[in-house]
């Protein structure tokens, strides 16, 4: 039964490189659509985006129809942080663009630089339900990591459907470290590239450095810091969020998001004042610094129930385990936080946050991303049966389910099995 | 005895896990009263003794045994810490206390055999880096209990994921790391108060990049010193052996002919313990080619691998593992953080099993070792998935048996059969659901979590006093 669906999918992948989008019809779905969960749900896709939904059953003719049976169907998930595709091997430098301690650039770097679609991540992180990915430094990166950039996983060229769509800021701990030595280190640097940043390119008329930030930081830093781009901050103790809502409201323009926030409950009701959204990770509940003292997997429930603007990540290897975030929202629910919520957290909330029109949503005018499942999708059991992007299906294979097939049969008999593949 | 323990080794694993479980050290002092008292093979005793604990009725459970088997509208009476009863309509004496556990499951506890809580605890500050004696590269005389900080506030999750026994082992720096250490997951002012009695002793060794990045890049010191490659790991590891056997010779021929006692070398020690059998070898090693080697090498020097550790790779030699008998400690789905983890797959843990071989789920981590359960429930899921079918039952031996066996400590737990400590949990729901929680863990009978009652989750002494003391975690 699983291995049809395979079948079906190779099949479909050696087409859908360069084949338009199917015009499909989906009938009898259990359909989460980015908001709200339907049961006998119908969805239509045409030419890669959703057209219409209903529940009836007159359909436009010329659809590919297909029975779900009542399976769940969510939009394509939406990895809220990751360095899915620019890192193939952790530890090998020469493969790992995530950060660049030895780089003069800070807010220059330009991450999706190193993307690469052919990564064997990509697919790995696809096959299990993840079609869309803002792509960001480590959490270990520089106090002015780079600029992330949004991503699908088709794994072809021209995957990036957004460069320098934020600026990533790492605060608290990890920017003390990095810039001087100080959380005031760390500040001083941040407000005088604020300084840098709104007076460019006046001050870099004379001379090519300001208070902070050479030229082309500075230049890359102005979006954000007039408010014109999404600026995405790395904290986690309560007083470093504080301090970050206080910025907020003495630059209302800027557009923040905080990333960590493993602290984020004991300041709740401020960062829901502030309407600056979250990311977090919901397994997060040790203290494993002294910036998270306060860490718990009830952070999720706590931060939902005071209305913060919540999306959920998986934080512990994000750049080849992204696709747990499925797992780490099932925990979630596991912790509190309701089943819809948590499906929000991983679609349409990290769309809304990053400003991408269309995804994580499936109603009409959505883009035509999504997953079909064999169960409920945030269970570890589950998985996707076929997967769709702007209205392409996609292949359900990577390097590890080559890997796999290879190996299922031992047998050497005739020949070694380098041969089979 | 020597011989008669050698031999051993060359048995099934199961006789030399029994063989060795626990017993190893008694039965030497047993039969040879000259060692005995040459020097003291236990000198860090554990202290642990179980908790008080009354007679507990967990009734209609649906009940995974641990070794296979699933029962419906179950029951298991734990009483004076064992398992003391298990079957259908179990009749309550007086002062038991019935729990009614319909729609809930019950299990033996879960056993990680690869933690370093305590070693590298939270919070993971610079001055609790205990885990690593990186100072060379052969450091078999030093000991994980020695660097276990009992208030790691990691035990205190691990027990709210169910976790009633643990290997702390030292990292993976080294080609040969240090002696492990097996705890019971309950807090103790001091690291002798977990230590599970009468555990034998285990061995951390290394294969592959580790250590030769840790020493032949020498820290960015160019040119470092040995190993630098794997072939410098293995040459470390068979000099090592040598000298470990002419060390052994040498106290067997002063136990045999007397004279002046050799001097002690606490490396070596522990080396002559594993060529003797009395320490169980858990080694790190991700590919299947480096685990072949390591394997000749085994039978080159006369011991045994009881686990390879994260064996990312087992898939590809499930075949000569069951052959070998060796068990594989794997996570469900980790991979690609270094290059010896590339070919990590999805289905590692299943295609272990269905060839026969011995299979763990390990966590290596402050957040796996919170759901073990979860990492069987996946990897259980994406076996099916390729046409691979095991029970659910089946799977619970990743989590308590096999990793029981692999700790020499299957005779005193790991399953939920009659006479065995009570190391059980009570699961609000189906434990191989995201959304199911521990809620209650007892060992050794006495209840020590309890996710009703605030009162039944520990608080380390680091988090009193701390943001989030007493929280719900």
């Amino acid at each position: 039964m699983i291995f049809k669906f395979v079948a079906i999918a190779a099949s479909t992948s050696l087409i859908c490189a360069s084949a338009l989008a199917q015009n499909l019809a989906i009938q009898n779905a259990t359909l989460f659509d980015g908001e709200t969960v339907r049961e006998d749900a119908t969805l239509v896709i045409r030419d890669g985006t959703v057209v219409a939904w209903a529940d009836d059953d007159r359909l436009p003719s010329g659809l590919e129809i297909i029975d779900a049976e009542g399976a769940w169907i969510t939009p394509g998930i939406f990895s809220a942080f990751s360095q899915v595709g620019i890192v193939e091997v952790g530890a090998e430098d020469s493969t790992n663009d995530t950060s660049a301690g030895q780089s003069s650039f800070g807010a220059a770097l330009d991450l999706s630089d190193g993307f690469n679609p052919r990564a064997t991540s990509i697919d790995i992180t696809r096959i299990e339900g993840v079609t869309r990915m803002a792509v960001a430094p480590s959490l270990g990166s520089s106090l002015f990591g780079g600029q992330g950039f949004i991503a699908t996983t088709t794994g072809e060229p021209g995957s990036i459907i957004e460069r320098r769509a934020f600026t990533f800021i790492n605060l608290g701990e990890g920017g003390a470290s990095i810039s001087g030595g100080s959380r005031p280190a760390a500040w001083a640097t941040l407000r005088a590239a604020f300084g840098d940043a709104r007076a460019f390119p006046t001050r870099y008329l004379a001379h090519s450095e300001g208070d902070a930030l050479g030229r082309m930081d500075a230049e890359a830093f102005t979006r954000a810091a007039r408010g014109d781009q999404l600026l995405l901050i790395a904290v986690s103790r309560e007083s470093d969020i504080r301090e970050v809502i206080a910025l907020k409201k003495a630059m209302s323009n800027l557009q923040i998001g905080i990333i960590g926030a493993q602290e984020g409950w004991m300041a709740a009701d401020a960062l829901a004042d502030a309407d600056i959204p979250v990311i977090i990770d919901p397994y997060d509940n040790l203290p494993g610094s002294f910036a998270q003292l306060g860490a718990t997997q009830q952070n999720a429930a706590r931060l939902l129930d005071a209305g913060v603007t919540t999306a959920f990540a998986y934080f512990d290897n994000s750049s080849h385990q992204a696709r747990l975030i499925l797992q780490s929202a099932g925990n979630a629910v596991g912790s509190g936080v309701d089943h819809t919520d948590a499906l929000r957290a991983i679609t349409s909330v990290p769309a809304d946050i990053f400003g991408i029109d269309g995804a994580g949503r499936l109603t009409a005018g959505s883009l035509g991303d999504l997953v079909i499942w064999d169960g409920d999708p945030l269970e570890v059991r589950s998985a996707p049966v076929r997967i769709f992007i702007d209205g392409v299906e996609q292949p359900l294979e990577s390097r590890q389910t080559k890997l796999r097939d290879r190996y299922l049969k031992l047998d050497e008999s005739e020949r070694p099995l380098a041969y089979k593949r | 005895m020597k011989i008669a323990m050698r031999l051993a080794v060359a048995l099934s694993a199961a006789t030399f896990l029994t063989a060795c479980g626990g017993g190893g050290q008694d039965t030497e002092n047993e039969t040879n009263g000259e060692q005995a008292e040459a020097f003291d093979r236990d000198p860090y005793p554990s202290t642990y003794t179980p908790y008080p604990s009354g007679a507990v009725l967990l009734q209609n459970a649906t009940v995974y045994d641990g070794v296979g088997n699933v029962f419906e509208n179950y029951d298991v009476l734990l009483e004076g810490g064992n398992i003391a009863g298990m079957g259908e309509d179990l009749d309550a004496g007086d002062d038991v206390e019935v729990i009614d556990a319909a729609g809930k499951f019950v299990t033996p506890g879960i056993i990680d055999n690869h933690s370093h809580l305590g070693v590298y605890p939270s919070p993971g500050v610079s001055a609790h880096q205990d885990g690593n004696e990186i100072s060379g590269p052969v450091t078999a005389e030093v000991w994980a209990e020695h660097g276990v900080w009992p208030q790691d506030p990691g035990f205190t999750r691990a027990l709210a994921g169910g976790v009633t026994s643990m290997q702390i082992l030292p990292g993976s720096a080294n080609l040969f790391g240090g002696r492990g250490v097996t705890l019971k997951n309950v807090l103790s002012r001091t690291v002798q108060g977990m230590k599970f009695p009468d555990a034998p002793y285990t061995l951390k060794m290394a294969c592959g990049e580790n250590p030769k990045r840790v020493y032949g890049y020498g820290g960015g010191r160019f040119p470092g010193g040995a190993p630098y490659s794997r072939m410098g790991n293995v040459a470390g590891y068979r000099n090592s052996w040598i000298e470990a056997r002419a060390y052994q010779e040498k106290w067997d021929a002063w136990e045999a002919d007397g004279g002046d006692m050799p001097t002690r070398n606490l490396e070596l020690d522990t080396l002559a313990g594993v060529l003797d059998g009395d320490i169980l070898v858990h080694m790190h090693c991700y590919r299947a080619d480096e685990m072949a080697q390591v394997i000749d090498m085994s039978e080159e020097f006369g011991y045994k691998v009881t686990s390879f550790h994260h064996a990312v790779e087992s898939y590809k030699i499930a075949d000569v593992l069951a052959e070998k008998k060796i068990c594989s400690s794997m996570w469900a789905d980790w991979w690609g953080f270094k290059m010896e983890a590339y070919d990590g797959i999805r289905e590692n843990i299943p295609l272990v099993h269905q060839a026969g071989a011995c299979a763990i789920v390990h966590s290596d981590s402050d957040i796996g070792i919170q759901r073990l359960n979860q990492e069987a429930a996946k990897a259980l899921a994406d076996g099916r998935r390729a046409g691979i079918e095991i029970s659910d039952a089946d799977a619970w031996t990743w989590l308590s048996a096999n990793p029981a066996k692999s700790l020499g400590i299957f005779d005193q737990t790991g399953s939920l059969e009659i006479g065995k400590d009570a190391d059980v949990v009570l699961w609000n729901g189906d434990p191989f659901s995201s959304y199911s929680n521990a809620e209650r863990v007892y060992i050794d009978g006495a209840l020590m979590f309890d996710l009703e009652q605030p009162d039944f989750t520990p608080v380390t002494d680091f988090e009193l006093g701390q943001p989030g003391e007493g929280d719900l975690k």
